[in-house]
């Protein structure tokens, strides 16, 4: 296949889902088999996209044929199509968890088409290579989730949804302010341009400026610390297929695009912005965690770690080391598919026990026994504990930052695994091993009869636990994949050659 | 909002606004116009009609719902770009199948924007009118 | 003309913070409006103000010769787009939070967050009961 459909393919499946399922707004069954379709078209897409990137060959579009400073190009190096891969994943396994009737009186008016133009935003971030396009793309994605967030109608969620939508229209105003600056000093937004142009300006504080101008905006994007007010304030209210799709993707790309971004414009001035990079990077993970252990939602408490474990991603941008961005990129890749996961099991906690409250939880151990090893696998894995898949993703990023002499940050990154733990057994304490409360009968005895809800919720959380399984299990090669994805973000003239290109030396390693 | 002067007046608004944004979307190929302008002309008589009259007066009028018109626009948009890609050229590379004739793929698209800015605006209008 | 720009620029970011950190959340929804038009004058500032001729190639030639930079206005409409869009979204979703809390205060909208002393005294009931 060309790279015009490889790079199309991943971004027409959820478009074409998204005027089908509009199209067909008032047919329920019409609109599930649409968005299941569509998210297994988004999987297939990004296996083709990656398997084509895999050894190291970047491919890039130029929608409409405009060549490439003026039109807005696609580029999947291994970075972006494993993105994209885990995007397809995520929306193939929530998808058949939405099915579960959690959103049920609500899923016939928007749920579908959200679904997918959340999905599509997504992916669309991920592949992008202009600047601008990015935000538009951002706008798409930012839009559909607000659509899901406060589709409930719920008091809480139109609560939340104000302050979620009203801090993330600022941060995104933000991100445009700061790109018109950035057209402002270069004349130009596609990114493999900026990459060029950026270090011949004479004025590099200027540069500076901006980089920690994008920082501010995607940082608030990625929930970092001090910007994450709109994430704790939100998330806990929406239902649990729809958190667990906003906890994997949305947050991760704000992380995609600093990591991209700080590796593709700018490198130039690693040693001021580093140690900022750094400093968030702490704050972030120690706050979450605190946050986190203040809580006795399961919700709220998987909300704040979210925003711990965005510190983790960071190392690679502070230390700045391929082994550090290689860590990070694993770290992203790992994250998204355990924090899913823990959400998706929360949702059947609640299904099963009643009551998304630790306090009115228990016995669960006694009762679902194999629920309780669904839910050690991810919880310790986010933990990072061997041989999960969280284990071989924190030793990476901590070992890079010993390397480089960034004690700090390690012994922050190894503290924070330590409270993680002890959110994760408060977890598995009250839910699983208290015993049970009166109140919990009821929802188990109902659990228990609907076969159908319980295969629909189960076989992702189970698939999710495999892949955990797998990484932690087989690391080699998911190590070295992100290795050498870490390797080709930091040597920008691949990424530059494919958009324009290759311009002077072509010695293209293709075996 | 039940005033006489706008319910008296839009009659006369809506047709000259539905006629005036088909011209302004059939000038944008090649001067300033287009679908958006032109959709959001429409959308504004549409507006105007409905807004005195309420929520089922513009159903009755649409005929269909505004979710479908969002559908039918994006779907326009995307087929619009695959021609392109059968010919194994980038996706949304324009294509004029007539040699003397403006017509091409761009028509297509600028319809499909049409439909989904008429199609979005009354669904956000609806949700006004509901209560 | 670049400092008159850069100037309505800041005064329009401060407006718009001023109204954006009030309690009244029908203020807010006039920052956010504020904010995006003020961003949309940084784009157009930063694609130089130098020409007033429409960018428009007169026929016969190939090339854009002395018209104004065309992107800014590209970029522009595609903000002004999406601000639309998102900003239809935000009454209505302010709206009917309105109707459904009754309330136009941000800060009486506890629903999501209950405040901590509400919290702390349920949890001491349900400790007392257990």
């Amino acid at each position: 296949m060309s790279a015009h459909i490889l790079l199309t393919l991943p971004i027409l499946f959820p478009a074409l889902g998204v005027a089908l399922c509009a199209l067909f707004w008032s047919n329920k069954p019409v609109q599930r088999i649409v968005s299941l379709v569509a998210s297994v078209g988004l999987l297939g897409s990004a296996l083709a996209l990656t398997a084509a990137v895999y050894d190291g060959t970047v491919l890039a579009t130029s929608f409409g044929n405009w060549d490439a400073p003026f039109g807005i190009v696609f580029v999947a190096d291994m970075f972006a199509a494993a993105m994209v891969l885990i995007t397809g994943i995520m929306a193939v396994a929530i998808g058949i968890y939405g099915l579960n009737g959690d959103i049920e009186p609500r899923e016939n008016a928007f749920y579908h088409l959200l679904y997918q133009g959340l999905l599509l935003g997504v992916t669309g971030a991920f592949l992008t290579g202009d600047i601008f396009n990015l935000y538009v793309w951002f706008e798409i994605m930012l839009i559909s989730s607000f659509g899901l967030l406060a589709l409930g109608g719920t008091r809480a969620q139109l609560d939340a949804g104000i302050k979620y939508v009203t801090l993330n229209l600022i941060a995104t105003t933000f991100f445009l302010i700061t790109v018109a600056f950035l057209y402002g000093i270069t004349g130009t937004l596609n990114m493999a341009d900026l990459a060029r142009v950026l270090p011949t300006l004479e004025n590099q504080g200027l540069v500076t400026t901006l980089a920690v101008m994008f920082l501010m905006a995607f940082g608030s994007k990625a929930a970092v610390f001090p910007l994450f007010y709109w994430l704790p304030a939100a998330y806990h209210t929406a239902s649990a297929p729809i958190v667990a799709i906003f906890a994997a993707l949305l947050t991760k790309v704000g992380v995609y695009a600093i990591i991209r971004t700080f590796t593709l414009l700018f490198d130039g001035d690693a040693g001021y912005t580093g140690p900022i990079v750094a400093g968030i990077a702490i704050f972030t993970m120690v706050t979450g965690v605190l946050g986190a252990a203040a809580h006795f939602d399961i919700r709220r408490i998987l909300s704040f770690h979210i925003i711990s474990q965005i510190g983790y991603m960071l190392f690679g941008i502070a230390v700045a080391t391929p082994l550090a961005v290689g860590g990070s990129i694993l770290y992203v890749i790992h994250h998204i598919i355990v924090k899913a996961n823990l959400f998706l099991i929360a949702g059947v906690i609640e299904r099963a026990g009643g009551s998304f409250d630790l306090k009115k939880l228990g016995g669960l151990y006694a009762s679902l026994p194999m629920l309780g090893v669904l839910f050690l696998i991810p919880a310790l894995s986010l933990a990072g504990l061997p041989p999960l898949s969280g284990f071989w993703s924190k030793f990476t990023v901590i070992k890079a930052s010993l390397d480089a002499n960034h004690i700090a940050l390690a012994v922050s990154g190894l503290l924070v695994g330590l409270l993680t733990l002890y959110s994760m057994l408060k977890i598995w304490n009250e839910a699983f091993w208290k015993a049970a409360p009166a109140s919990s009968a009821e929802p188990l005895r109902a659990w228990q009869a609907d076969r159908k809800t319980r295969l629909l919720m189960l076989t992702p959380i189970v698939a999710l636990a495999a892949i955990t399984l797998t990484i932690g299990l087989f690391a080699e090669p998911f190590v070295d994949f992100s290795m050498r994805a870490g390797a080709q973000l930091l040597d920008k003239t691949s990424y530059i050659d494919a958009v324009f290109g290759p311009s002077q030396n072509i010695t293209e390693v293709n075996p | 909002m039940n005033s006489i002067i706008l319910q008296t007046t839009s009659r006369l608004i809506l047709p000259a606004a539905l006629v005036f944004s088909v011209y302004v979307l059939l000038r944008g190929h090649n001067e300033p116009g287009g679908g958006f302008i032109g959709g959001l002309i429409a959308a504004a008589g549409i507006a105007v009609h409905a807004i005195p009259r309420g929520r089922t007066a513009l159903f009755a009028m649409l005929r269909v719902w505004p979710k479908t018109l969002i559908g039918a626009g994006i779907l326009l948009a995307i087929i619009s770009g695959m021609p392109s890609l059968l010919l194994s050229e980038p996706f949304l590379t324009h294509q004029w199948p007539f040699a003397s004739l403006p017509i091409g793929t761009t028509l297509v698209f600028d319809v499909g924007v049409y439909l989904v800015v008429i199609g979005s605006v009354l669904t956000f209008l609806s949700y006004y009118l509901e209560r | 003309m670049e400092p008159v720009f850069a100037i309505a620029f800041g005064v329009m970011v401060a407006v718009a913070a001023y109204l954006l950190m009030s309690r009244n959340v029908l203020r807010i929804v006039l920052g956010l409006l504020v904010l995006g038009n003020a961003a949309n004058l940084s784009i157009f500032t930063a694609g130089r103000l130098e020409s007033r001729v429409p960018p428009l190639v007169p026929a016969g030639e190939a090339a854009l010769a002395g018209g104004a930079n065309p992107l800014p206005q590209a970029l522009i409409l595609t903000a002004i787009v999406i601000s639309f869009a998102l900003v239809a979204f935000t009454v209505v979703l302010f709206e009917s939070a309105h109707r459904r809390l009754g309330t136009l205060d941000a800060d009486a909208m506890r629903e999501a967050e209950p405040l901590p002393q509400a919290t702390t005294k349920k949890s001491r009931k349900v400790e007392e009961s257990a």
